[in-house]
């Protein structure tokens, strides 16, 4: 083997699947330019400090508002495009459950853990509803039809909350009061926020509950049989509905504290957060591979970052186009996702 | 009316008369005439040599080689699994396989596009008869004619050229009638195809496949959700268009069927041929007997 | 010539016969569409009569309602194309869209040579006609560019493949680098977040391209004062011209894709839509027909967010965000996929009682009480309901119409899905063949007539 083993292999690439070969030379060229710039100093450690770390957040909240996702994706059977809306519901539920009990904003600590048990409640609240009189009455209809279905959920549910809620955007947290470390990077520093650091730990611990729970409980194998063969699991017995509705309480509840969790990271809240967070929020469970939660999070990751880094590259406005280029590039060669290969799990 | 089935080319006599016809016509012409040549001259229409396919780490096929003669009946049974299937789909290019060739007709068409080798006269029906439910069957059968020059967007939609495509389409229908009549089905025309029993929808998958021209067919289980009257009725059709010289390969999962129709079988065990001849020497054969566990084998 | 005569031979053994054809459908559904937009029409004509609307206030009405149903019914068709006969699952017509106005845009914006001022640019000073022509092109080069790698992909990954690059597009066009540029001399580029400035209309061009321009001033002038439409009419009677001049388009669409519906051409992708394997097992080459399907569709999208937008004087990117797209699908659901004359009625339908009429009826209501006065937020209108009092919730509710127009529209989403998934007007049959496909009118050998009785019998009593 060694180097004539991979100088075979990577002519065996370059034959036989010559867009994935390109898109590795272009990833190659990518990395080789980055070094460069941080070497003529073009780009600062520190500022590269601060992409890694904006992308790292970014990407901890996509992974986990994906999640959710990807399980309906896999045990319903259709894309959710209701789910952006969904997270800017919990946002806002968690933001009345505190006006109503603290009446207002201001203070911190005790009333962030309230917002985040608001913002979990309010989405499983709401998505249990939607569920009951939206998606079962027609849940033996194909993923398409679903599909387009939560097209008018996310309709309704988005335009109802810019009803109730006007068009504002709500500043949520006074930036100034916020505890900040500053970590040192090699020629400048990188500084980490109290906000920013709940959001790890949130994300952290969340993932790895949810991660006990579908490795080691009854529940989280009924579901992961589910994602596998529906039919199946119905015929051995598994209570199917009641599967479907711990899918939404744990989908809806991740997703309103990942809505939460970005809110009080970037600030303000206003009626389409979750529309433009959505797209994102698919191209990071695509790119994990659909069903799959550890795909959900790496995804995010991934797709976190390249929106946080292709600034050394492109225009700022086009941040977000690199994302769904990549999710489209991954679409089309590898529709399975790059870290498929195990179902849900 | 045997006959007028066989008749299915002469649409591209009749269209010389019109404007823009003259390279659809040779092109159709010429095919005609490799068809027709290729029956004369009785070559193995279909070779398999070494198939192999494997999906992830599975193997479903494993080295499988057979030979198909001209005009002939094979039927190619095997247990579940046994991988016909897959060889059906790699030979009809639905899969690439992962090594070995197929040859029809002399040329090689290993991991052609389904639609290649289906231009080639290599046609095929599928085990969940696949009739496109929301049309009728007289416009299932209406679209697998080849050569329709409505099928080029500009001809069907711009003013001028049109004439012709209707004018083809007028003969199609004619083919269609006389198809639908052979097998007996033209009172159902107008009925949508997913309104069709299992049985009818063989039979319309079965014409429908005739109506693109092939020289040979490979059915899926044909006979699968079949009631035994239809059934009758289909094998009845096969065996006559057998006499017309077409060939035939044949999945079937009911022994007996292929045991009292096929002159040949190839018997499928584990992605490899395990045996091959007629049915007297397979039922013979104690191998074929193990593969199925033995109770299964006919009688 | 050919065609038609061709057609009425076609048509010629049963002409009286009017039901199952295909030839007497195209009159009752002209008929049956026709109807359905006077009806329209009419109901907006009363509303405003209720409003206590002028004849100008009237007129305007029917040409912004004319120019509505003209746009939403030619993007249901186009968007019928790809999902009710394709089966493409395209939830990115605004980008499509979006490319054809920008084209247009770019190429006959009046040419600057010199810089232009910030927040200004200019294009390449081409007539009209040909910068309509150009982004129709791109408009179906852009959706061959997407095509030809989307279209092995399953339904629902191709319609996020396409709403992301429908949102690609917005964001290009927000870009500040390409937002002025100089090609070849020419200063142009896409206007960044400020837009583009159209300085070209189309209804002026259009009527001065025939030198019609001051028989039409004369004419509209003269019309004006006898309808009392009051001083300077011309903006009035260009809406209503603008208006048939899209009805005239709607009426090419319709008979493009009504033959494309029915021709051989069309028959294949129904057969994919239905199943594409089955369909490539006889022989047809699906990518092919499914490309060319889609850039046409493409095509038509980008035509129809041209005839849109050029009237309205200026673009920005912010116009093109996905939400139209749903617009469309709703009407398309409405009137129901796969059927061309449904696809018109759910325009119509969409353009009358989803999009305008909500704004309409609030006109209205506020018209008659005129002494409402509505909240200005949500928690003030709830809080008087505890004390029994609906009507600043009420005021509130009408005074946010607009929002409030999308929830509706969700829920009709939501309501036909679940009840009629076919449209409004159930299922539509539409034929597969430029020919009538009535009964075989040959006399049929005997043989077969005997034999038809085997086949009746689906459940296998016959005698063997």
């Amino acid at each position: 083997m060694g180097v004539s083993g991979t100088y075979d292999r990577g002519r065996e690439l370059f034959v036989e699947d010559p867009i994935r070969a390109v898109i590795i030379v272009v990833a190659v060229v990518l990395v080789l330019d980055g070094v460069r710039q941080l070497a003529v100093g073009a780009t600062q450690f520190s500022e590269l400090g601060v992409m890694l770390k904006d992308g790292l957040m970014r990407g901890l909240f996509f992974g986990l508002a994906g999640i959710g996702l990807s399980m309906t994706y896999s045990i319903l059977n259709f894309a959710n495009f209701s789910h952006g809306d969904l997270i800017t519901g919990g946002a806002f539920g968690g933001m009345i459950a505190t006006y109503v009990i603290a009446g207002g904003f201001g203070s911190e600590g005790d009333i962030g853990s309230l917002m985040l048990l608001g913002s979990g409640a309010t989405a499983i609240a709401l998505a249990l509803v939607i569920d009951r009189l939206v998606y079962k009455p027609i849940r033996d209809r194909s993923g398409i039809t679903l599909l387009i279905t939560s097209i008018g959920v996310a309709f309704t549910l988005r335009y109802l909350i810019l009803f109730v809620f006007d068009g504002s955007r709500r500043g949520v947290t006074q930036s100034g009061a916020i505890p900040t470390v500053d970590i040192p990077a090699i020629d400048g520093t990188v500084s980490l926020n109290l906000h920013e650091l709940s959001l790890v730990v949130v994300a952290v611990g969340l993932m790895a509950g949810l991660h006990f729970l579908l490795q080691r409980t009854k529940l989280g194998k009924a579901m992961r049989a589910m994602s596998d063969n529906e039919d199946l699991a119905r015929i051995t017995g598994i209570p199917t509905e009641r599967i479907v509705t711990y899918t939404w309480i744990i989908g809806a509840g991740l997703a309103g504290v990942a809505g939460y969790m970005f809110v009080i990271w970037n600030g303000t809240l206003h009626w389409f957060q979750g529309w433009i967070l959505l797209l994102p929020i698919f191209a990071a469970v695509i790119l994990g591979g659909i069903g799959s939660i550890y795909g959900a999070i790496l995804g995010g990751l991934v797709i976190g970052l390249t929106m946080s880094i292709s600034i050394m590259w492109l225009p700022s406005g086009l941040t977000r186009a690199a994302a769904f280029f990549i999710m489209i590039v991954v679409l089309l060669v590898r529709p399975q996702g790059i870290f498929a290969g195990r179902a849900t799990a | 009316m045997a006959a007028g089935t066989r008749e299915a080319p002469t649409m591209s006599d009749t269209e010389a008369g019109t404007p823009d016809a003259a390279t659809e016509h040779d092109a159709v012409g010429d095919a005609d005439a490799d068809e027709a040549e290729s029956r004369v001259t009785g070559t193995v229409p279909l070779r398999v040599e070494g198939l192999r396919k494997e999906f992830g780490g599975i193997v479903a096929v494993d080295g499988t080689s057979f030979e198909i003669e001209e005009g002939t009946m094979t039927g190619l049974i095997g247990p579940n699994g046994a991988g016909k299937s897959t060889t059906f789909n790699c030979i009809t290019g639905v899969h690439e396989p992962t090594a070995g060739t197929v040859q029809f007709q002399g040329e090689d068409i290993t991991g052609l596009a389904p639609n290649k080798v289906a231009n080639r006269g290599l046609v095929r029906t599928f085990q969940i008869a696949r009739e496109l439910e929301e049309m009728t069957v007289l416009e299932n059968m209406l679209l697998a004619p080849k050569g329709q020059r409505g099928e080029a967007l500009w001809r069907s939609v711009l003013p001028f050229v049109r004439g012709s495509v209707i004018e083809q389409e007028t003969e199609i229908l004619e083919d269609c009638w006389e198809m639908l009549e052979f097998f007996e089905i033209d009172h159902l025309a107008h009925e949508y195809a997913g309104n069709l029993s299992g049985g009818q929808r063989k039979l319309l998958e079965l014409a429908r496949a005739l109506l693109t021209e092939p020289t040979m067919l490979l059915l899926d289980e044909p006979f699968a959700g079949v009631n035994p009257s239809l059934e009758e009725r289909l094998l009845e059709h096969i065996h006559e268009l057998r006499e017309q010289g077409y060939t035939f390969l044949i999945v079937e999962h009911d022994m007996d069927l292929i045991m009292q129709n096929c002159e040949h079988i190839i018997v499928m065990h584990q992605g490899q041929v395990l045996t091959e001849g007629t049915p007297a020497e397979v039922k013979q054969n104690e191998q074929v007997v193990e593969a199925y566990l033995g109770g299964e084998v006919g009688e | 010539m050919s065609d038609a005569s061709a057609a009425a031979d076609g048509d010629a053994p049963d002409a009286d016969e009017s039901d199952n054809g295909s030839f007497t459908l195209w009159d009752q559904d002209a008929v049956k569409l026709t109807t359905l937009v006077i009806g329209l029409f009419a109901l907006y004509l009363l509303g405003g009569y209720l409003l206590g609307y002028g004849t100008r206030q009237q007129l305007a009405s029917i040409g912004q309602l004319s120019v509505l149903i003209g746009v939403f019914a030619m993007l249901a068709l186009a968007l019928n194309l790809h999902w009710g006969y394709t089966g493409l699952f395209n939830i990115g017509i605004i980008g499509f869209m979006a490319i054809g106005i920008y084209a247009t845009a770019v190429l006959s914006k009046g040419a600057a040579t010199a810089e232009p001022a910030a927040g200004s640019t200019g294009g390449f000073g081409l007539p009209l006609w040909m910068g309509i022509i150009g982004g129709v092109i791109a408009a179906a080069i852009f959706g061959g560019l997407v095509a030809l790698p989307a279209l092995r992909l399953r339904a629902d990954y191709f319609a996020i493949v396409t709403v992301g690059i429908s949102e690609i597009v917005r964001f290009t066009l927000l870009e500040t680098e390409i937002q002025k540029v100089q090609i070849a001399g020419y200063w142009t580029g896409l206007g960044g977040g400020s837009g583009l400035i159209l300085d070209f209309d189309p209804t002026d061009r259009f009527l001065e391209a025939f030198g019609l321009m001051d028989a039409y001033i004369g004419f509209s002038d003269t019309l004006g004062e006898q309808l009392g439409v009051g001083s300077n009419p011309k903006p009035i009677f260009d809406t209503l011209l603008y208006g048939l001049i899209l009805f005239v388009f709607l009426i090419g669409f319709y008979m493009l894709l009504q033959r494309t519906g029915n021709s051989p051409y069309g028959r294949v992708l129904k057969a994919i839509r239905e199943d594409e394997e089955a369909t490539k097992s006889l022989g047809k080459d699906t990518n092919r027909f499914k490309i060319k399907g889609f850039m046409l569709g493409c095509a038509l999208m980008g035509l129809a967010g041209i005839l849109f937008y050029a009237e309205q004087g200026a673009i920005t990117p912010d116009a093109f965000r996905p939400r139209l797209t749903f617009y469309v699908w709703i009407a398309l659901i409405i009137g129901g996929a796969g059927s061309n004359t449904g696809s018109v009625a759910g325009g119509a339908v969409f353009a009358a009682f989803l999009f305008r009429g909500p704004i309409f009826f609030k006109n209205i209501v506020q018209n008659t009480f005129d002494s409402l006065d509505a909240p200005s937020t949500f928690g003030q209108a709830v809080s008087p309901i505890t004390g029994a009092d609906p009507i600043p919730l009420v005021a509130y509710t009408i005074d946010n119409m607009g929002q409030l127009q999308l929830v509706l529209m969700g829920i009709v989403l939501i309501y036909l899905m679940h009840n009629r998934p076919e449209g409004m007007f159930g299922h539509r049959k539409e034929p597969a063949s430029p020919i009538r496909l009535q009964d075989r009118t040959q006399p049929k050998p005997a043989a077969s007539a005997a034999a038809t009785d085997g086949g009746r019998d689906q459940g296998g009593t016959d005698d063997e």
